[in-house]
Order: C-alpha cells, then structure tokens, then sequence
C-alpha cells in the first residue's frame, strides 16, 4: 500500500483519519499515486491537480523522503520507499501568511 | 409557527442561524467547511431543505457542497467546471487580451420548480448549469461567446458573474450581472444574451461613459411579483428599470454617497428597497464611521436612513454584494452581514436592528430562508 499524508483540508473534505492509503498497480509514479487516491476519494478531484490539464494546483507541494518532488514529471517512479510503504507521499499545502 | 433559517458565507466557513418567527433567540451552528472560502449558499424554492454551497480555496480550488436534511449534513458534488469549446480571450487589468480561466464559483441559483436543477455564476465570468443536484456541470456559452465577451474586464474583485435573477412569470427569462461587462439578459433559458445597459454612466470607469458593456455592476435585485422591474446598485449610482432592464434611471437621490454594494427588496413591499452606502470606491466603508442602512418607501429618489441598533461611531466595515437578504414574514426582516463578522436582523422593516452574532470571519454572502 501506498501511505499518502494529506494537508488537514483535504482530509476533512475525504474524511480520513491519519494517512490515506491506495494501491497501485504497476510503476509507482505520482501520476498514479494521485489517480488511485483521486479514485477511491472522488471529492478530492480538482483539490490538488487541474481536473483537465492534470498539472498541480500552484499552491500544492509533493515531498517524499525529504526532498521536493513537486517539479518532477508526473510519470516519475517514485523513491522506492514510497513504493513499499516505508515512506509516506506528502501532498502539502504551501505556505502562505506572517 | 414559521421558522427562518439564515445561510451564511463567510471567509472562513459557513453558518446556519436559525429563529422562529420572534426574531429574538437564535441558534447557530458551524462553522461548516472551517477555514475555506464561502463564497455563497442557497436552499432550493422547490425543496427548502435542498442546499448547495460554493467551497473554495487558493489552495484547493473549487468544492461544491450539497445538503439534503437543510444543513444539518452535507455531500461533496461535482466540482468540474469547464469552459465549452474554444476559451478565446477577454481584457486583463492592463488591457490585453488573456484567456478565459475558472477561479471560483460566485453565486449558486437553484432553479425555482427543480431542487436539482441549478446555475452558477463563475469568475471569469461565465455562467453554468447543472440538472443532476450538482454533480455535473455545463456551460451556457452563449454568454461568455456573446460579441462583447473578448472586452470585457475585470473590477478590483475578479471578472465574476456576481448575479442570477430567474424571472418567475417569464419561464426561460434570465438576468445576470458580471463585475464589470454589466447586465445581460436571456430570454431562452441561457442560450442567447443580450447586454441590458442602457442607462447605465461610469464616466470615471469608462472612456465612453454610456458603453453598452463594461460598467461595473454590483448587484440587481427584483421583487417576484413585479420582475419587470429592477433595482441596481452599480459601482457608483443606485438605478432602477421599470422595463426589465431595457433601461435604467438614477434614483440615487438624497443618499449620502451612491456608492456601495448590496441591494435589496422588502418581502411584501416591492417599492421599498435598501441600501448601504459606502464612502467611495477606494475607501470601502461607511461615511463618518456611522453603519447605516438606508431605505427608499419609494423605489428609490428618497431615501432615509435607518441607525437604531447599528454601530454610529468607529465603524468601518463594508457590507459585500451578496451579504443582504429579507425574510418573508411579516414584518419583513432585514438581514446583512459585515466585512467585521457582524450578522445584523431587523425584525421590522429596518426600523431597529439587532446583531445575530459579532464575530464571524468576514461574511460574503447572506441568504434567508422563510420556512412554514
């Protein structure tokens, strides 16, 4: 299982508790990650990518294993301890304000 | 015994407040959706208790929120807006041309017989429909496609669709207002446009003060048993149309300043219309830090304003365009909400006023519902 930390926001609007967890099948890439979790939380579609250009909201990071991952193309694998679940995949929200 | 159930957007979350028909005791609940943008809720004229809220973020986008129980639980719905066919281009700020792009959905009207049926006004302006309770979403493109569309421009606030009048004895028949094209009405149900701005002079926004498009309109309001006339406040200047917006007078009159945003119509008296005059258009409050709202027993030209129970001294909130609304009791009760997070009643007709509650984020939007 894929772990995926969601900001406080999203996961009130999915009603989750913790980490949300997807699985995916083949190459673990964000593409897919996001597609599994906008699939099993369908309220989270449009929240975090365009539902149409699929690009990444401006205000929303990906970091995993310590490093930004937000710029990486979409199709990427992902570090191998996200693929086995010993990492989480962070969907954060930018910070903003003093 | 009637109830009546506040729907309140704010900065921040949404409220429900309610009363019985005394106007005294209220409860409220929320905030619902805590910490995102509000931009508007209404309940369905066909089935009270059906709700939809716009949800929104810089962050997170758009979410549209569907209750069915009048606010008590909520569902997301369909959040899926997208322009039909080919986008084109509008002005931006500095006068060039810059494609159409969703931000945000301004203002949710259920249609008047189905509970699923249901229009939104988006920014950049355009406008969408629903006929499945929310879950999917079409534009009415016609619109936006409408000659003028590739001039217009954003106001300060966003190029929005800030207004939806649904004209209950002309089945078909719609009235919009975009910040800052003006006032479009649709006589087949949304497929055609036509600008309805004759009338209308912005001498200090528009190199053509008289243009057909472009004035910044702030918000049109109509009483449902005359819909052929129409109340306005415009950025500056209150107007009235007694010809379904073919034209439009000034019946600013004795107001202190004409400039504001809000504008609304008593339940039982539809030549009795409110206001709340702001100082100008760069200072965004009430002039002399007197909160005021002001009423006009004669569709407009005299108006008198009305202080008991509002703040006289120190006050400078604004009142947002969609942050007034009157119940359907009689007397008639007044509603407004503040930038401050004030939500005030005036359960006579705007003779006294009382708040509701002091210390809301920065309310957006006001919407009342008259319950049996």
């Amino acid at each position: 299982m894929i772990r995926v930390v969601l900001p406080a926001h999203l996961r009130t609007l999915a009603r989750v508790d913790g980490e949300a967890k997807v699985q995916v099948e083949g190459p673990v890439t964000q593409r897919a990650v996001l597609d599994a979790l906008e699939a099993r939380y369908p309220m989270l579609r449009g929240t975090i990518r365009d539902q149409v250009t699929q690009r990444r909201r401006a205000f929303v990071r990906f970091f995993a294993c310590q490093e930004d991952l937000s710029n990486e193309p979409p199709d990427t694998p992902l570090p191998d301890p996200v693929a086995t679940g010993a990492e989480p995949f962070l969907v954060v929200g930018a910070m903003a304000g003093g | 015994m009637s109830t009546v159930r506040v729907l309140v957007g704010t900065r921040k979350g949404a409220f429900v407040v309610t009363s019985d028909e005394g106007r005294r005791r209220w409860d409220v609940t929320g905030p619902h959706f805590g910490g995102w943008e509000i931009y508007h809720l209404k309940g369905s004229p066909a089935d009270p208790d059906r709700l939809y809220a716009s949800q929104s973020s810089g962050w997170f986008g758009q979410v549209i929120q569907r209750s069915s129980d009048g606010g008590r639980t909520w569902e997301t719905v369909g959040n899926k807006f997208v322009y039909e066919g080919e986008v084109g281009t509008h002005l931006w700020y500095d006068g060039t041309p810059r494609p159409w792009e969703f931000k945000r959905v301004w203002h949710l009207e259920p249609s008047l017989t189905d509970p699923d049926t249901i229009l939104a006004g988006v920014e950049d302006a355009a406008l969408f429909r629903s006929t499945d309770g929310g879950q999917t979403w079409q534009e009415l493109p016609g619109l936006r496609r409408h000659e003028s569309g590739r001039y217009w421009q954003p106001g300060a606030g966003g190029m929005c669709l800030h207004t939806i009048l649904l004209d209950p004895s002309h089945p078909g028949r719609i009235f919009i207002a975009i910040s800052a094209a003006g006032v479009f009405r649709s006589d087949d149900d949304g497929q055609t446009w036509r600008p309805m701005n004759r009338g209308l002079k912005s001498p200090y926004e528009l190199p053509d003060p008289d243009a057909a498009v472009g004035h910044c309109v702030h918000r049109i309001a109509m009483h449902r048993s005359r819909p052929g006339i129409l109340f306005m406040q415009k950025h500056w200047d209150v107007m009235r149309s007694d010809d379904a917006a073919e034209s439009w007078q000034e019946v600013s009159g004795n107001l202190p300043t004409d400039f504001g945003f809000p504008i609304d119509v008593h339940a039982r008296e539809p030549e009795t219309i409110y206001v709340v005059p702001i100082k100008s258009d760069s200072e965004h409050y009430p002039p002399d830090g007197q909160l005021r709202v002001y009423r006009s027993r004669t569709g407009g030209q005299e108006w008198e304003p009305l202080t008991k129970g509002l703040p006289q001294r120190h006050c400078y909130v604004n009142v947002l365009r969609d942050a007034m609304a009157v119940d359907a009791l009689d007397p008639c009760g007044v509603y407004f909400g503040t930038t401050g997070g004030q939500l005030y009643v005036s359960a006579d007709a705007g003779d006294s006023w009382a708040p509701i509650v002091e210390h809301l984020p920065a309310v957006v939007s006001v919407e009342v519902q008259t319950l049996p």
